[in-house]
C-alpha cells in the first residue's frame, strides 16, 4: 500500500535535485521568461506524444528543444525584443497545445494534470524518465559547468578566451528542455518554472559560491517536495500546487530571516 | 552585400603585415540593416604601441574592436592577428545578475589559472589590493573596472584591448586608470588598443590616435589629430570644455579614491597656507 506515495516522493525528489542547479543557472542567465516559454510549450509536446504514440515525456522533450532552437533562430534577425518574442511564443504555444489537445484525445479530465501536475499518479515509467533524464542533465552540466559559468558572467569575454559559446549554449538549452519535459508529470506545464527558480532564489540568500547555491537549491527543492506531499496527505490538498506553495513559503522565510550579509546584493 | 574571402595577409611580404604587428585590419566593412557601421577601415597595432580609437557615439568604435578581436567577422576586408596572440580584454559593459554568488577571486580564475599570490600581485598592480575575497556585487564601478583590468593582466597579454576603460569612474580616477594602463603595458612591452571618448585624457599615454566615424577620419599623433579639421568638426573644438593638456601628477589614487602622495616631491615652490586677515 501507499506505493503511489513512494513513487511520488521518488519522482518529486528526482526532479528537485536537477531543478536546483538548472534553476540557479536560469536565474544567473536571466532566462526566467525563456524558461516559462519552454515550459508552456511542453503542453504542445504532450499533444505530439499522444499523436505519435511515443509518450508524453518524449513528445515534450522534442517540442521543448525545438522551441529552444526556434527561439535562437528568431532572435538572430529580429527587431522585436526578446521579452516580446518570448511572451508571444509562450502563450501561442499554450493556446495551441490546449486547442490541439482536445482534438487528439478526450483528455478534459487529464488536462488539469498536464497544466498543474499530477504527482500522485507518477508511474514507474515516469520514474525511469525522471532519474534517467536527470542523470543525463547532471552529466551535461558537470561537463560544461566551467565554460558555462564563464559565459554567464560575460559571454563575449568568454568567447574571446576560447569558450565555444554556441555549442555550450546549445548543450545548456538541451538540459533545460530535458528538465522541463521530465518535470511535466510532477508539477505541470504552468508550474515547472516555479520549481526551477523558487528554490534557487531561496538558496541565494545563504550561499557564497555558484556551486553552493546550486546544491542548496537542490536541497530546498527536496524539502519542498517532502513538505508539499506531507501537507497534501494531511489536508487533502492537490499535491503539486502544495509543493510549489511550500517552496514559496521557504523563500518567504529566507527573506524574513536572512540577516544582511556581506555577499547580499546591494539594494538598488 | 558582396562577400570577399577572408584575406591572406602574411608578415614579411611587401605591402603586407609589418613584422612587429600584433593585429591588423584592412578594408573592414561591417553593415547592419543597410548602413555601414564600418566603411573600409584600416587598423594596425604594433608591439609596444598604444593606439586609441576616438569618435562620437555610434561611430563603430566597439564594432571595430570586436572585428580586431575576431568576435565579429566583417562583411568584407581582412583581419590578421599574430598567431597565438595573448589578448587581455576589458569590455565596455559588464553586468551580472544580483543572484550570482561570486567572489573576485572566482572571477579572476574563471578561465585562467592563477594562484592566490598571482591574484594578489595583479590586484596590487591595478591598485585594487584586498578585493580578492569580496563579492562582485559589493564592488563600486571603479573597483570593478580595476578588477577586470587585473583579470586581463593575469592572461599574460601581448595585447591589451580596453573598451572605454574608465566608464563610471570619476575624473581623477580616469587619469589614474590611463596611467595604470600605460605602466602595465610598458612593463610587459604589450600593445594597447583602446576606445576612449576622452582624447584630452589619453594624450599623455597614447602613441597614435585613430579618429573614427564609420570611416577613419584622421589618424596620427595625438597632438596632430586634436588639431585636425575632421576631428574638430566631430568634437567641436575642445572636447567637453576641458583644455587639452599633458598632465603630470603630484599624487596618486588608491582604489578607494583616497589621495596618496607620491614619493618624490616638487620642491621648486612651496605653498604657504595661512589665514587671510
Amino acid at each position: 500500500m501507499l506505493d503511489f506515495l513512494w513513487r511520488a516522493l521518488a519522482g518529486g525528489i528526482g526532479v528537485a535535485l536537477i531543478a536546483g542547479p538548472v534553476g540557479s543557472l536560469i536565474l544567473w542567465r536571466r532566462m526566467v521568461v525563456f524558461g516559462s516559454a519552454l515550459s508552456h510549450s511542453a503542453l504542445l509536446g504532450v499533444v505530439l506524444g499522444l499523436v505519435l504514440g511515443i509518450g508524453v515525456t518524449a513528445g515534450a522533450i522534442v517540442v521543448c528543444f525545438a522551441v529552444a532552437l526556434m527561439f535562437i533562430a528568431l532572435r538572430r534577425d529580429t527587431r522585436v525584443s526578446d521579452d516580446a518574442v518570448l511572451g508571444i511564443v509562450t502563450h501561442a504555444a499554450l493556446a495551441l497545445g490546449l486547442v490541439l489537445l482536445v482534438y487528439v484525445s478526450d483528455v478534459s479530465t487529464e488536462l488539469l494534470g498536464f497544466l498543474f501536475g499530477d504527482i500522485l499518479a507518477v508511474a514507474p515509467v515516469d520514474l525511469v524518465w525522471i532519474w534517467g533524464g536527470g542523470a543525463v542533465v547532471l552529466a551535461v552540466l558537470a561537463t560544461i559547468w566551467r565554460p558555462l559559468l564563464a559565459m554567464t558572467v560575460h559571454e563575449e569575454l568568454a568567447a574571446m578566451e576560447g569558450v565555444p559559446v554556441a555549442a555550450i549554449r546549445l548543450a545548456f538549452l538541451f538540459a533545460v528542455a530535458l528538465v522541463t519535459a521530465v518535470s511535466l508529470k510532477i508539477v505541470g506545464a504552468l508550474l515547472i518554472i516555479s520549481l526551477l527558480i523558487i528554490p534557487a532564489a531561496t538558496a541565494r540568500r545563504i550561499t557564497r559560491t555558484p556551486e553552493g547555491m546550486a546544491a542548496v537549491a537542490a536541497l530546498v527543492g527536496v524539502v519542498s517536495v517532502i513538505g508539499g506531499l506531507g501537507a497534501s496527505m494531511l489536508w487533502d490538498t492537490p499535491a503539486s500546487p502544495a509543493i510549489v506553495l511550500v517552496a514559496a513559503l521557504l523563500f518567504a522565510a529566507s527573506v524574513a530571516l536572512a540577516t544582511p550579509r556581506r555577499d547580499a546584493p546591494i539594494p538598488r | 552585400m558582396k562577400h570577399e574571402p577572408a584575406g591572406d595577409m602574411r608578415p614579411g611580404q611587401s605591402d603586407s603585415v609589418p613584422s612587429d604587428a600584433l593585429v591588423m585590419v584592412r578594408g573592414a566593412v561591417v553593415a547592419r540593416s543597410g548602413e555601414r557601421q564600418l566603411d573600409r577601415v584600416d587598423l594596425l597595432v604594433r608591439r609596444g604601441e598604444t593606439v586609441t580609437i576616438v569618435g562620437p557615439n555610434g561611430a563603430g568604435k566597439t564594432t571595430l574592436l570586436r572585428v580586431a578581436l575576431g568576435l565579429l567577422v566583417p562583411d568584407s576586408g581582412d583581419v590578421w592577428r599574430r598567431p597565438g596572440l595573448g589578448v587581455g580584454y576589458v569590455p565596455q559593459h559588464f553586468s551580472f545578475d544580483a543572484t550570482l554568488p561570486m567572489t573576485v577571486a572566482r572571477l579572476l580564475t574563471l578561465s585562467t589559472k592563477a594562484t592566490a599570490a598571482e591574484r594578489a600581485a595583479s590586484l596590487a598592480e591595478v591598485g585594487a589590493s584586498g578585493l580578492d575575497d569580496r563579492a562582485l556585487q559589493e564592488l563600486s564601478g571603479g573597483e570593478l573596472r580595476r578588477v577586470l583590468f587585473a583579470r586581463a593582466l593575469l592572461r599574460q597579454p601581448e595585447l591589451l584591448v580596453l573598451d572605454e576603460p574608465t566608464q563610471g569612474v570619476d575624473m581623477a580616477g580616469q587619469v589614474d586608470l590611463y596611467d595604470l594602463v600605460a605602466r602595465a603595458a610598458a612593463s610587459r612591452r604589450a600593445g594597447v588598443l583602446m576606445v576612449s571618448h576622452e582624447l584630452h585624457l589619453v594624450m599623455a599615454t597614447t602613441g597614435r590616435v585613430v579618429c573614427l566615424n564609420h570611416h577613419v577620419c584622421c589618424e596620427g599623433a595625438p597632438q596632430s589629430v586634436s588639431q585636425h579639421p575632421e576631428y574638430l568638426a566631430l568634437f567641436g573644438g575642445v572636447p567637453h570644455g576641458v583644455a587639452v593638456y599633458t598632465h603630470h601628477h603630484d599624487h596618486a589614487h588608491a582604489a578607494s579614491g583616497a589621495v596618496m602622495p607620491l614619493s618624490h616631491t616638487d620642491s621648486d615652490h612651496d605653498h604657504h597656507h595661512h589665514p587671510h586677515r
